[in-house]
């Protein structure tokens, strides 16, 4: 039986109704229309579907969207603010820190939760950080390279 | 930004969207009214059918229909892309198991509802009763029976010339070995989907979630429903990668555009990631047992090759491809008096096989360079002396030799296979290398250095067009019948219509993967949409140009030859801060009312087409140091360089993307990744906890050399393929490395290298 619920999302709410065993993910795709969010495994493994709710990035896939009820998510979509992109999307763009763009959307997120707490992470803490979530095109590099520099863009901006 | 777009790291027009969740996956996609489909899969991997019932299913709920093979007697098995095989018809895979189950994930009956769980709830519902047979799993073994009076041996593959049994009469040493590479693929982050509409006020099909090569499959599924061409078309979104394996025509896409027609409903099928790994194409499983004759110098005389091709439960769409590019291929770059290939092309019950980024190459490099270590061994000669021995020279280009690759025959184009190898045992130091590595062995490191050399090919042709437009805003509209994959397409096209044309990069918009504004199209696979659409997008961007200045000449009461297109203006070149025109004021003139037009076809647009005779051969060389945890079993790439001649780079840092992406995915198949099977047929890779892709954590840095010594005389850019140098020879180089680090030529025998492999090697060489 379907559930009302209120999802705040990037500053937003939005009033849905779904089963109780629909995900996180699937709620914001098809019941808030928010398909930024990927699916990639859907077990957790590959973090495409890495959304930030209360501070913390999470794995939309392994959540129920009622287990949402009541927290602050956000999601690739909410990055930008107006047209103006945040360090790390322009980062990715600038060092080519995407191909395909499918796991792009969950290492934004991740990247966003961990810079916005410490943007001096150091590069061992940094590349265990990336290291939870999964590309098939870049090889990486480029990804560890855009988020240095979108952390340095933070530090020098706090 | 003009005349300069070419050659330069340009950051990418598909980003935008991509980085800001405005991207348009086909899961994003969605149509009013449609339904949901389910795919219930054999569990089992060798059965009869005895029944299948599907009521249950049919009672649930907000479920609108179930099929089984009955339901769709009308639809025949899948063809080859490439036309008819004969001999191949009768092994090709149904749409749905009619009578027998081959493979665990094999299709057997299909879900309709109103939404996807339900749809899932109800295929789950559906109760398939099947006879077990006994499997066939391994491919070297005894044939088996596919269907009466069909072997399991579906066909023999043979390439080679010269004279084998001389060169192998007159050897000074034979040389053997036995090698097998493990089946693995290539798992694209998004999986795959597709959705069937049917434009009942148009009579139009549609299949939305096109990829790789739209065109083509557009004629293969028009086929399949009796309609022509121009009543079917394909629409790409983004794609999250492909690698070879999203854009095959599957069960699935046939089944939503089925479903569409009969319902008269958009139907929508979004694969999961289980499914993904038991349904969509595994690629690479062959063993090798090669030998080589060589004479007291090392030179080959001639290598004889007999090869067993797991291809799994039926050939798909390739047919016969990655064997048959295996037979071509496997000389690369070196030359030799005599060549036999012989290949068993088998089914096994297993996820059937076809091709996966460098097909055919990254399965023979490690073959052919595990040989070359071998040779050195048994002659106590330096890896990189015999190599540079055998090696076609580069005043021997063009090198062309009676092995066919895609139907197309082979004939390297240009290349300086033992200078680009110079260059990287330079940047590695490989002599110094050397003692450092022996002095760390010495002192009980397990640590060594491998190398591996590769010939590339791309650019398969024969023809490609493209058709350019500029609007009265001067806006440009670049049209293709290539596809995007991830790889940066629109920016490539972009470049070279910019360059070409004179305008900026910014200012073009790239279509593909839409049959319905453009008829032809060669799609993105097999390294060729550079090489050939880029080339297409020349030529048309060079009429554009000829006729913008045209029409300005004769405005601006000059010569074409006089004027020059800068950022999109018209000038003169003796006074470029002159006087100016916009090409958006030449397509206003250009308009089919405007009187100034005087007789030219109307609007400021024109096609231009590239004929291709041959493929290009980019070629290169990995360097891999390598070391052993005892312990574990655990591999750790200390260094590892890339050496890649491209010919020419439309864009360099989208090529070192390519290049370190597919060397991820080469470490995968070099020590990761592999599907496995147990005896009964059984999968046992299915998630991502078992089937483990590269993580940044097992992710080296890469030292890429990128060189363009070698422009192909192919084609007027000089360009040869970029997309699949990265992975070609990874798990050569590694195993050379693991040799090196071993001290024992000849230990890595088998891909990929696991941790628990590589312990079993240590315990039986009582490392």
């Amino acid at each position: 039986m379907k559930q009302d619920l209120t999802l705040h999302v990037n500053g937003r709410g939005y009033d849905i109704s779904v089963e109780p065993r629909k995900t996180l993910a699937d709620a914001l795709r098809d019941d808030c229309g928010l398909t930024g969010t990927h699916l990639g495994c859907e077990h957790g493994v590959c973090g495409a579907c890495t959304i930030i709710a209360d501070g913390e990035p999470l794995r939309a896939c392994l959540m129920f969207a009622v287990q949402a009820e009541g927290m602050q998510v956000r999601t690739v979509e909410g990055l930008a603010k107006g047209n103006e992109w945040s360090p790390l999307q322009k980062a990715f763009v600038e060092h080519h820190g995407l191909q395909c763009g499918y796991c792009t959307p969950g290492f934004l997120m991740l990247a966003t939760s961990a810079l916005e707490e410490n943007p001096q992470i150091g590069d061992d803490e940094l590349r265990d950080l990336l290291s939870s979530n999964l590309c098939r095109c870049t090889g990486y590099e480029n990804i560890v390279k855009a988020v240095r520099a979108a952390a340095a863009e933070m530090e020098a901006a706090r | 930004m003009t005349r300069d777009a070419i050659g330069q790291s340009l950051t990418r027009l598909e980003d935008p969207p991509l980085v800001t969740g405005r991207g348009r996956f086909i899961a994003d996609v969605n149509f009013p009214h449609q339904l949901h489909m389910r795919v219930v899969r054999s569990a089992r991997a060798h059965a009869r059918i005895v029944s299948i019932s599907t009521e249950a299913a049919s009672a649930l709920p907000g479920v609108y229909a179930v099929w089984t093979a009955a339901d769709i007697p009308e639809i025949g098995p899948i063809d080859f892309r490439e036309g008819k095989i004969e001999k191949l018809e009768p092994y090709r895979q149904p749409v749905l198991a009619k009578d027998m189950l081959r493979y665990v994930g094999e299709p057997v009956a299909v879900v309709f509802a109103s939404d996807a769980y339900i749809a899932e709830d109800a295929a789950d519902l559906v109760e398939i009763e099947a006879e077990d047979l006994a499997p066939i799993i391994e491919a070297d073994a005894a044939p088996g029976v596919f269907a009466p009076g069909l072997s399991t041996e579906a066909a023999i593959l043979n390439q080679g010339f010269g004279d084998i049994a001389a060169a192998f009469a007159n050897a000074h040493a034979i040389v053997e070995i036995d090698v097998k590479i493990g089946r693995h693929s290539g798992v694209p982050l998004e999986t795959r989907g597709a959705i069937g509409r049917y434009d009942t006020a148009r009579d139009i099909l549609e299949l939305h979630g096109a990829a790789k090569v739209p065109h083509k499959n557009r004629e293969s599924l028009a086929k399949v429903f009796g309609r022509g061409t121009t009543g079917l078309h394909m629409f790409e979104y983004h794609v999250g990668g492909g690698f070879g394996v999203r854009g095959e025509i599957y069960p699935e896409d046939i089944l939503v555009l089925a479903a569409a027609l009969r319902f008269e409903r958009p139907v929508k099928w979004i694969e999961d990631r289980r499914e993904h790994l038991v349904a969509a194409n595994q690629s690479r499983e062959q063993r090798h047992k090669i030998r080589a004759a060589v004479d007291k110098d090392g030179l080959l005389l001639g290598i004889d090759n007999e090869f067993w091709h797991d291809q799994g439960a039926y050939p798909r769409t390739h047919a016969m491809r990655v064997a048959d590019t295996t037979c071509g291929i496997l000389p690369g770059p070196y030359k030799l008096a005599a060549y036999r290939a012989i290949g068993h092309y088998r089914l096994t019950n297993k996820t059937p096989a076809a091709t996966y980024r460098a097909p055919g190459r990254y399965e023979t490099n490690f073959v052919r360079e595990r040989l070359l270590d071998a040779i050195a061994a048994r002659l106590d000669m330096s890896r990189i002396e015999l190599r540079k021995r055998n090696l076609v020279r580069k005043d021997e280009m063009p090198y062309a030799r009676p092995l066919s690759v895609l139907e197309d025959d082979v004939s390297y184009d240009s290349g300086d296979y033992a200078g680009l190898l110079d260059k990287s045992l330079e940047r590695i130091g490989w002599d110094a290398l050397q003692d450092e590595l022996k002095a760390r062995r010495a002192k009980g490191e397990l640590v060594g250095a491998g190398l591996a050399l590769f010939v590339e090919k791309s650019g398969l042709g024969p023809t490609d067009g493209a058709h350019v437009r500029v609007d009265t805003t001067g806006a440009i509209e670049v049209i293709t019948g290539g596809a995007s994959v991830g790889q940066g397409f629109e920016t490539v096209m972009a470049q070279v219509c910019a360059e070409t044309l004179g305008a900026d990069y910014r200012n073009i918009r790239v279509i593909h993967g839409r049959t319905d504004r453009i008829d032809f199209g060669i799609g993105a696979h097999a390294s060729r949409a550079t090489v050939m659409t880029a080339n297409a997008v020349r030529a048309a961007a060079l009429n554009v140009r000829a006729k913008a200045l045209d029409v300005a000449a004769e405005l601006m009461q000059s010569e074409p030859a006089a004027l020059d297109i800068i950022n999109g203006q018209v000038v003169r070149r003796d006074a470029p801060g002159g006087a100016s025109m916009s090409l958006g004021q030449i397509a206003g003139h250009l308009r089919p009312h405007s009187p100034t037009r005087r007789g030219r076809d109307p609007g400021l647009s024109c096609d231009g087409w590239f004929d291709s005779e041959h493929q290009t051969y980019p070629y290169g060389n990995q360097i891999a140091v390598c070391a052993i945890d005892r312990q574990t079993g655990a591999v750790k790439i200390e260094r590892y360089v890339i050496a890649y001649d491209i010919g020419r780079a439309i864009n360099p840092m989208l090529v070192r993307g390519q290049i370190l992406g597919g060397f991820v995915q080469g470490l995968g198949g070099a020590l990761y990744e592999e599907f496995t099977y147990d005896e009964t047929g059984e999968p046992l890779a299915t998630t991502f906890a078992d089937y483990l892709l590269p993580t940044l954590s097992e992710t080296p840095d890469v030292e890429v050399i990128l060189a363009e010594d070698a422009p192909s005389p192919r084609n007027p850019l000089g360009i040869k393929g970029a997309g699949e140098s990265g992975i070609a020879a990874v798990g050569a180089a590694i195993a050379s490395a693991l040799d090196d680090a071993l001290g024992v030529s000849g230990a890595i025998v088998q891909l990929p290298v696991t941790t628990q492999r590589l312990k079993r090697i240590l315990r039986e060489l009582g490392k």
